[in-house]
């Protein structure tokens, strides 16, 4: 690791000055960034750290309105009994990260922001239609995902806390790389007033998306026996050494019948 | 550099650092604590892991000056004396290590585990939550065992002290 200074921010306010210092960057769980600068795939000058902005945490649910500070773990979000009750597939999304090391330090901010193409919570949050709301404005998921580790957050934009509201049914399927336990593809299916989104993550060539064909079909009908059949095209799919495109088309007809399924049940 | 302070095995340390200086090596080399180990060095092995505010987390992917003002234990941390904690006798008793090399980790995250669940562990729960850690000698039925025995005395054990408080 190159070096770096570290600074520890007392509020967002706080975290905003002290990221205009140099190529500073911003650290939250760091369970991307320490590995990241470990191997000086990334090299910031500073380091501001979120982790203990108490503004920044924890897990609001009013009604079907839930909000969750962007600096809150995946072990929290987990473990959330009031969310557990609203959006169950969230906090079992949020138990399926990584290991539990990694989920006591990876916040949902910190996984957002960096939005790699096989996360777990760019699905959901696409999928729920959430606001992602920063130190400057609020955003809606579908114009915050912008491409492989793109996102619309400007220079020193901080993610403050994400929002949604809860839907009727909602659930989250993976089918993880057996080595490293990221999603080849994992799909994200809600069905809330608004209809049905499903959301894909660990495929698409430019990261998540929405994938168009399995809506079509469960907005007729939210049950698994309307995906058969449906052919998810693969066009714009990732091919690399794990799944070729045409592999992860079928699997992500797979997994939303199995999210479907488990949305029902 | 920044001055880094921590409570490390109820001892309160301190010591300048350089901020890219991770937790492990402060461990090791600047407080001659070298139970933790560096295995892989890229977060998926799990052989560095150590408890910092009570919760288990890979001291190889935190900086020490992230860590500064918590509380941190490390398996040096976890006998108490010659009595040596019940995850460190089971594993021992079951033979839940061959060459040592993930031990620590290995202990450190089932300690972790068995709190997290006071209602009890089922092999399927531990195997799942052993996600982050890698051991290459075992091929890890000795680990589980070990795991799930301890789980079981350590209830016991709270059990016991629930009715000496009462």
């Amino acid at each position: 690791m190159y070096s770096v200074n570290y600074h520890r921010a007392a509020s967002v306010a706080d975290a905003a000055k002290l990221v205009k210092n140099g190529d500073a960057k911003l650290l939250s769980g760091g369970m991307t960034l320490i590995p990241a600068m470990k191997t000086r795939l990334a090299a910031p000058s500073d380091l501001v750290d979120l982790s203990r902005i108490k503004e920044m945490q924890g897990i609001k649910v009013s009604g079907k309105t839930v909000t969750i500070g962007a600096a809150t773990t995946h072990f929290d979000v987990s473990n959330d009994e009031k969310l557990k009750k609203t959006c169950p597939a969230l906090a079992h999304l949020a138990s399926l990260i990584g290991d539990p090391a990694v989920r006591y330090k990876g916040t949902i901010g910190g996984s957002i922001a960096n939005n790699d193409p096989a996360a777990d919570y760019p699905a959901a949050l696409l999928a729920l239609g959430a606001t992602i709301v920063t130190n400057k404005r609020e955003i809606s998921a579908d114009k915050f995902f912008k491409g492989l580790f793109e996102t619309a957050l400007k220079d020193g934009e901080i993610i403050t806390a994400v929002s949604f509201t809860a839907p009727a049914k909602a659930a989250y399927e993976k089918f993880r790389n057996p080595a490293s336990r990221y999603a080849i593809v994992g799909v994200f299916v809600a069905k809330g007033k608004d209809g049905v989104s499903v959301a894909v993550t660990g495929a698409g060539d430019d990261g998540v998306f929405r994938s168009k064909e399995i809506e079509a079909a469960l907005a007729k009908n939210f049950d698994a026996a309307s995906l058969a059949g449906v052919k998810v095209p693969a066009k714009n799919l990732m091919s690399d050494i794990h799944a070729s495109a045409d592999y992860r088309a079928n699997l992500i007809a797979v997994m939303a019948k199995r999210a479907v399924t488990a949305a029902n049940a | 550099m920044s001055d880094v302070s921590l409570m490390v095995n109820g001892k309160r340390v301190s010591g300048a650092a350089e901020d890219r200086t991770l937790l492990v090596h402060f461990l090791r080399e600047n407080l001659g604590l070298t139970g933790t180990h560096v295995g892989c060095d890229t977060s998926q092995c799990g052989a560095c892991v150590v408890h910092v505010d009570g919760k288990a987390v890979k001291s190889c992917t935190m900086l020490a000056v992230q860590a500064s003002g918590s509380s941190v234990v490390t398996i040096e941390g976890l006998a108490n004396g010659a009595d040596l904690h019940p995850v460190q006798a089971a594993f021992k008793e079951h033979h839940g290590l061959q060459c040592g090399f993930c031990t620590p980790g290995m202990i450190m995250a089932a300690t972790d585990m068995i709190n997290r669940h006071p209602e009890g562990l089922d092999e399927a729960t531990v195997r799942a939550e052993l996600e982050g850690n890698i051991c290459r000698c075992t091929g890890y039925h000795n680990i589980v065992k070990a795991i799930l025995a301890a789980s079981k005395t350590m209830a016991k054990g709270a059990k016991g002290k629930a009715k000496q408080a009462a």
